[in-house]
């Protein structure tokens, strides 16, 4: 019998308008209304409503105790919702009210600002927690990074921060030869450790309609079968994926619906798997061994590392540019400078300004606003230079 | 393999982007053991050595009276008008009788005539396209060749003419067409010698993927036999000058100052950039039909302090420029290639080039806007100048994309053409 826990990171960023530099001082809007509205409104019909409904359905037949998921919602894409789609946080709800989800903490916008100061980050992280109490009733005693970045440091803030377990990449340079399937501990504190299954995983959430891979089509029995025959004593396995795999990166023509019920309807009726929460594997689990991470992890690209984010000059310029503000930001209240100081720190804008774009930018590109690296960097250093003037003649 | 290649311009005397090309071109063609003779309407002289030999229409003797007038006369009139469509046929006609004259026969040329040619692009520009045509049909019978290859609509009727007489393949290379030069009102005279020398090719190469799809969509040339080869640079031969240190920014644009290359929108840019950036300074340096109406603009909006007008500039001067500027510009408006944008980067200056340019095709890295978007344009040259990041971030990759543009690897696609035409 293995246990599976399923992971979904739900996240959307305010995506900036075009702006340039004669707008500095002149006008402080930021975002682009008409295009997060529409981009959060086509995902939601393709991706978050019917892929809720399907959840539902599975709980509601096999119970929580056989069926459960866990879900990242970041405070930006919560945000969105209650400005745009209302109905699909209604859907959320009623979800999380089954008792089958858990919700997991993370910082408010997904941002990095672990990297950059210890309290911008644990600040971020209690108005996380602030938000799911508020619209969830959910009180999260799990932590995941924004992209999954992990490293010793932070397993030591966030033990700090009264959780008992964190989400992270099962990369080979933080495993070695062990395997990802067993729950581990943090070297640095007594903190668990649940780390992502990427072969798995990503045959789901990257290769499932990928013609030239050697294993399509993915079927149901293909995965179940891959998943029944790993090593008995390996019981745990860890499927991280973005919830946008279902609907959007993989399209409902793929067949990603179908074939994700009829997995999980085969591995439960043929009683090889439960589906848990990371709750659950820490009462259930104990530790295998401790693992260090000297160096930040993350979930992405294949050197699963920050470069996807801070990997070249527009980027390392920007976000230093924008970590020179904290100072200037925490001795204001002005609600419309915090709200824009958080939502300006968003990873997906530095990862807009990837490099890697021009070689392999499939993944790079989705959802991407800019039609270059050049004008992702220019449109936020110009609206880096108004909030700096704001800062500056905020009483 | 020897190659007869008929060209207008060689360094050091050039207009624009054709001659550097070619000079590369054959220079790298050296490269790969082909023998080239390039004949350009005159020689000046000191023009580079290379491994190529050099020959000036001019030089070409045209034994007399043989050559008449009326075979001259013939030879154009069927150029010309053959290829005319109907209601250019007027307009073909006339200017065609009246350039076709031979200039008055010197007294006593014992049996030899030279024709004379200025080399530049006057006035009588078609005449001596003409005669061009005329005394480089001489060479038939005086050197032997297996490849003619002709550059710009400026030589396709000498090459066509050779091509008549010798049997040999006709490469004709597209450096611009007549719609890069004036958009949507071609010159009907042109456009017609364009026509007649991309259908009279056994093969024709396009300066960019951009220009091929002209050469397919604008003149019906059937794509299989046209090749897209990109341009490339010369290696610098000399090391950028370190500048004294300056708050004062540069912006520059360089190029005829035609429609093709855009530069009003440069200047609306510019009007932009300057009450948001005081150390700003913009540079114009070419000249062209629109340079009056550039500099009228420039006063309207009270940008005169803030421009300086060069005119054109010779290599040498170029250069300098480039290493007092901080981001060049390109805003062409149709660009069959643009290997300008390629000296700059090789002299360490960012560009940005529209959309519309076939260099964009090579350059991935490059800051890319479509000319017509003054307000983004203005945007790039801000963030180049103001923030820190692109510089270090362009220079390392767009180096790295200059490194790949050499003129041995363009020149030995250009080897393989021709060899696709020989038996």
């Amino acid at each position: 019998m293995k246990h599976i826990c399923l992971y979904f990171q739900v996240h959307q960023p305010f995506r900036l308008r075009i702006y340039r530099f004669f707008d500095i001082g002149v006008t402080h809007d930021y975002y682009h209304e008409v295009n997060n509205r529409a981009l959060l409104q086509r995902i939601a019909r393709k991706c978050y409503l019917p892929m809720n409904a399907l959840l539902l359905r599975l709980i509601e037949k096999w119970g929580k105790e056989r069926f459960s998921v866990t879900f990242g919602l970041t405070g930006t894409f919560l945000e969105q919702l209650q400005l745009y789609a209302p109905e699909v946080l209604e859907s959320f709800q009623r979800l999380y009210a089954t008792g089958a989800v858990e919700l997991v903490a993370e910082t408010y916008p997904h941002s990095l600002a672990c990297l950059k100061s210890r309290t911008e980050f644990e600040r971020q992280v209690r108005q996380h927690v602030e938000l799911l109490r508020k619209l969830f009733g959910a009180t999260p005693k799990v932590f995941r990074n924004t992209e999954l970045v992990y490293y010793d440091e932070l397993a030591r803030w966030v033990h700090g921060l009264g959780f008992q377990a964190m989400l992270a990449e099962g990369a080979d340079t933080l495993l070695g030869w062990r395997s990802p399937n067993y729950l581990y501990q943090s070297s640095e504190a007594p903190i668990g450790l649940l780390l992502r299954h990427y072969k798995l995983s990503d045959d789901i959430a990257f290769r499932f309609s990928d013609r030239s891979w050697s294993e399509w089509p993915l079927t149901a029995e293909k995965m179940a079968n891959w998943i029944a025959s790993l090593p008995a004593e390996e019981t745990l396995v860890n499927l991280f994926m973005d919830y946008e795999t279902f609907g959007e990166h993989q399209w409902a023509e793929s067949g990603i619906f179908e074939f994700y019920e009829a997995w999980v309807e085969l591995l439960l009726r043929e009683g090889l798997a439960l589906f848990v929460t990371p709750s659950w594997v820490l009462s259930q689990y104990k530790p295998v061994a401790a693992l260090s991470a000297p160096m930040p992890l993350s979930w992405a690209d294949t050197e699963r590392d920050l470069t996807a984010w801070l990997g070249n000059e527009l980027q390392t310029d920007a976000f230093e540019t924008l970590y020179e503000l904290e100072a200037l930001v925490q001795k204001v209240e002005d609600p419309s400078i915090q709200r824009d100081w958080l939502r300006l720190q968003t990873s997906d804008h530095f990862y807009y300004m990837c490099t890697k774009f021009f070689a392999d930018g499939d993944v790079h590109k989705y959802f991407n606003p800019y039609n270059s690296p050049y004008e992702a960097y220019i449109t936020y250093m110009n609206i880096l230079a108004d909030f700096r003037q704001r800062l500056a003649q905020a009483p | 393999m020897r190659v007869l290649m008929l060209g207008w311009e060689f360094p050091p005397r050039i207009a624009g982007g054709l001659g550097v090309a070619c000079y590369g071109l054959v220079k790298g063609l050296a490269y790969h053991k082909v023998e080239v003779v390039f004949v350009m309407p005159l020689r000046t002289g000191e023009e580079p050595p290379d491994g190529y030999r050099l020959l000036g229409a001019n030089e070409i003797p045209i034994p007399f009276p043989s050559a008449s007038a009326a075979e001259f006369g013939e030879k154009v009139r069927f150029y010309g008008v053959a290829t005319a469509l109907g209601p250019y046929m007027e307009q073909i006609v006339g200017p065609t009788l009246e350039f076709s004259v031979p200039p008055p026969l010197p007294e006593a040329t014992e049996g030899v005539l030279h024709l004379e040619f200025t080399g530049r692009y006057g006035p009588d520009l078609l005449g001596e396209v003409y005669r061009y045509a005329f005394a480089v049909s001489h060479l038939a019978e005086r050197e032997t060749f297996d490849i003619i290859h002709a550059h710009d609509w400026l030589t396709y009727l000498a090459g066509l003419w050779l091509k008549e007489k010798t049997g040999k393949p006709l490469v004709v290379h597209v450096h611009a067409t007549e719609y890069d030069r004036s958009g949507e009102n071609p010159n009907p005279t042109i456009r017609a010698i364009e026509q007649a020398g991309l259908e009279g090719a056994d093969l024709v190469i396009a300066v960019s993927f951009y220009t091929r799809s002209v050469v397919v969509e604008r003149y019906g040339i059937d794509p299989a036999k046209v090749w897209a080869v990109h341009n490339a640079v010369l290696p610098k031969d000399r090391a950028p000058v370190s500048r004294p240190p300056s708050s004062r920014k540069v912006v520059t644009f360089l190029g005829r100052v035609t429609f093709q290359k855009g530069p009003e929108y440069f200047v609306e840019a510019a009007a932009l950039l300057v009450p948001r950036l005081p150390e700003v300074h913009f540079v114009m340096a070419g000249t062209g039909d629109l340079l009056r109406s550039v500099i009228h603009r420039v006063a309207q909006l009270r940008l005169g302090a803030r421009f300086s007008f060069t005119g054109f500039l010779p290599p040498a001067e170029v250069e300098r420029l480039f290493d007092l500027s901080d981001v060049y510009v390109m805003p062409s408006v149709s660009e069959p290639f643009g290997i300008s944008a390629l000296e700059a980067l090789r002299a360490g200056v960012p560009v940005i080039i529209s959309y519309q340019s076939g260099v964009a095709e090579v350059l991935p890295h490059a800051l890319k806007v479509n000319f017509w978007d003054v307000e983004a344009l203005a945007d790039l040259i801000y963030g180049v100048l103001r923030y820190k990041g692109i510089r270090p971030f362009f220079i390392r990759h767009a180096q790295q994309e200059l490194s790949q543009l050499q003129w041995e690897r363009a020149s030995a696609k250009v080897v393989e053409a021709y060899q696709s035409l020989l038996p």
